[in-house]
């Protein structure tokens, strides 16, 4: 009559099996390939390499697919087998004024240098599904453009030349890397937009969201929005200089920002940068949002109490990874505890209606 | 160009991961993070904890101190909740059998290495062996104060009247001390210490034992420990005295009076039995006794 825990290791390996047929769902249908998944749900790809830190659109894909498209399992798959591989050094600033763009917006100026670049974007479409596609068939071809030549300036530099933009401040100094050391506060901002770039999409959305809506308002527009490749060089200290070592696509926006001037200082723009893998505009805003929210202290800004403000509280909670596990670990049995509070609960309503009684 | 699929094909999981998994840089830098918990008992060392093919929450900490811990000829025994075979404990043992190919056992006494979730074993430990521990929250100020730069302040100068503060306002209010697992223990005189969600009734085995007991917490980065033969005291009040506390009943199957028990609803009116929840500990009675271990349905 004792019925308990026993079978644990079948259940675990039926549970398996019954998963992995589920993930195939109907046989008579064909299966999907990797490099199709790679390819139609790109967007999808971009996320599982940007918060998995993995540039690697193949195994992002395959991630999805053993996933069945549950991104955040995708990007935890992504992560156990980042973890695995040796770490040799970290590259050369990826120059994105070079950047090969495949889209460039500025909503601070109608006419820019280099051109506004619509690109591929959902932005101007209809959100009207499209029954053509249950259909399978073919889209007609694109028509092709000329690729613009030369570099493009980024726009904030352009306001820069007066000084109406507050400086960056550039450092050769070397970048640390919180999946190796671990996060301490305060953070310097490079492991904070670090941290930013591998964050949950969807909390920073609703962080960036609420520092629009006054929790922490600092007036954003953004000044620019640029989407397309790079290339990535390191410096090989046995060769005494630097190799490309291949190309990245990657979302980067900065967003310009009021800045009341302090006693020292008259007013001036400051900016918030967001720098994200693959095309992923949405996550590259809300990181701009985000980090110059984070900048409270070092602007000399009020910290208002606000949630976006408040760095240890975003990194804490922004790695999907880690809420995933802890919000989901609460299912695994916690008899033990839960029989220690009985007991206690217990023994204290003794006491009280003891008490009770006496009286 | 080579394509994963091409590297991926001829390769095993076995062969593709290193002895426990972890890589050996890894290993040395949670056995560095260990050395310097050993060297400050009850502090919080914070390391670079590392993604684990499980999810946070499911015993990554201790999942990366065992890895860090683990020589080829351990015998690695894993409990959860006290029990062998409850399923997060199956499938830590058999990810240590897969990656490091260790013996495993379920018996306390043949174990070099235990990792537990949630107990310490009934029987007594020796000092032969490692107790490694799965803790979700290494900060036993967290819930009276949120801020991490905070509380490693608090650590740093012995502020610990908060925490006495709510053990006294506990008492006012309950007449109890109203924690009865992850009950607070203070280590060698100086360092507040969280020992993971194990009931209070096992915090008395924490104090003068043989066996080192290291904890791991992944996703908070925290390795901390406590040497053999260390202090290890449940805090108190003079007038409250610690005690510890367990279902007044006797195990259904081998008749312990003293074991800490699970409460299970048998019927549907409620009608409940206690058993032990240690499993190997009920087992040894029951052999002692003479009569076969249960033989337990599923
Ligand atoms: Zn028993």
């Amino acid at each position: 009559m004792y019925v308990a825990v026993k079978g644990g290791e079948k259940a675990i390996s039926n549970a398996h099996q019954w998963l992995a047929e589920e993930r195939r769902g109907d046989p008579d249908l064909p299966d999907t390939s990797v490099a199709q998944i790679r390819e139609q749900l790109s967007l999808s790809v971009a996320r599982v390499m940007a918060e998995g830190s993995l540039y690697d659109p193949e195994l992002a894909a395959l991630a999805i697919k053993q996933s069945r498209g549950d991104l955040i399992e995708a990007i935890f798959l992504i992560r156990a087998y980042r973890t695995t591989l040796p770490r040799f050094g970290y590259s050369k600033p990826v120059d994105t004024e070079a950047m090969r763009c495949k889209r460039r917006v500025s909503a601070t100026f109608k006419d820019i240098p280099g051109g506004q670049v619509l690109g591929s974007t959902f932005d101007y479409t209809h959100r009207l599904l499209d029954f053509k596609l249950m259909a399978e068939g073919d889209v007609p071809k694109a028509e092709a453009g000329t690729p613009t030549d030369g570099p493009m300036p980024h726009i904030l530099s352009l306001l820069n030349k007066d000084g109406l933009i507050q400086d960056e401040i550039s450092s050769d100094a070397e970048p640390g890397d919180l999946t190796r050391e671990p996060l301490s506060y305060p953070a310097d901002r490079a492991v904070r937009l670090q941290a930013l770039a591998r964050g949950d999409e969807g909390f920073l959305l609703g962080l960036g969201y609420s520092t629009q809506r006054g929790y922490a308002r600092n007036h954003a527009f953004v000044g620019e929005l640029r989407i397309g490749f790079v290339t990535v060089e390191m410096s090989i200290p046995e060769l005494g200089f630097s190799i490309e070592i291949g190309e990245i696509e990657i979302s980067e926006c900065e967003t310009v920002n009021q800045f009341q001037g302090s006693k020292s200082e008259p007013p001036q723009f400051t900016r918030g940068y967001g720098l994200v893998f693959g095309q992923q505009e949405r996550k590259a805003i809300s990181i701009a949002l985000v980090d110059r929210a984070l900048r409270w202290r070092e602007l000399g800004e009020d910290d208002l109490g606000a949630a976006a403000q408040n760095e240890e509280f975003v990194l804490s909670h922004c790695d999907n990874i880690q809420a995933t596990g802890f919000v989901e670990h609460i299912k695994l049995p916690h008899y033990v505890d839960f029989q220690s509070e009985l007991e206690l609960i217990r023994q204290i309503r003794r006491d009280a209606l003891m008490l009770e009684a006496g009286e | 160009m080579t394509t994963h699929s091409e590297i991926h094909d001829d390769l095993s999981f076995e062969d593709s991961y290193n002895f426990a998994y972890l890589d050996e840089q890894t290993k040395r830098m949670i056995r560095r993070a260990l050395l310097k918990a050993v060297a400050i008992p009850g502090y919080q060392v914070p390391f670079a904890s590392r993604e684990m093919p499980m999810p946070y929450g499911w015993g990554t900490g201790g999942v990366q101190v065992t890895a860090a811990c683990l020589v080829p000829d351990d015998c690695v025994k894993v409990i959860d909740q006290g029990a062998d075979d409850t399923t997060n404990a199956v499938s830590i043992r058999s990810f240590f059998e897969r990656t490091a190919g260790v013996a495993t056992t379920e018996k306390t006494t043949d174990a070099s290495l235990i990792q537990t979730r949630h107990r310490i074993p009934e029987t007594p430990l020796t000092e032969d062996q490692i107790l490694v521990y799965q803790v979700p929250i290494p900060e036993p100020l967290r819930f009276l104060e949120p801020r991490e730069t905070e509380t490693r302040k608090m650590h740093a100068l012995t502020e610990y009247g908060l925490m006495h503060v709510k053990l006294y306002e506990d008492i006012s209010q309950h007449g109890h001390i109203a924690t009865s697992y992850a009950y607070p223990v203070k280590v060698d005189d100086r360092y507040i210490m969280d020992p993971s969600p194990i009931p209070k009734f096992d915090n008395p085995k924490m104090d003068d034992c043989p066996a080192l007991q290291l904890f791991g917490a992944g996703r908070e980065q925290r390795i901390y420990a406590i040497p053999p033969y260390s202090k290890v005291k449940s805090l108190d009040f003079d007038d409250y005295p610690f005690s510890q506390l367990r279902a007044p009943e006797t195990c259904a199957i081998c008749g312990a009076d003293d074991s800490y028990l699970d409460e299970m609803i048998i019927d549907d009116d409620g009608g409940r039995m206690f058993v032990c929840s240690d499993t190997d500990f009920c087992a040894s009675r029951q052999n002692e006794q003479g009569f076969e271990p249960a033989e337990v349905a599923s």
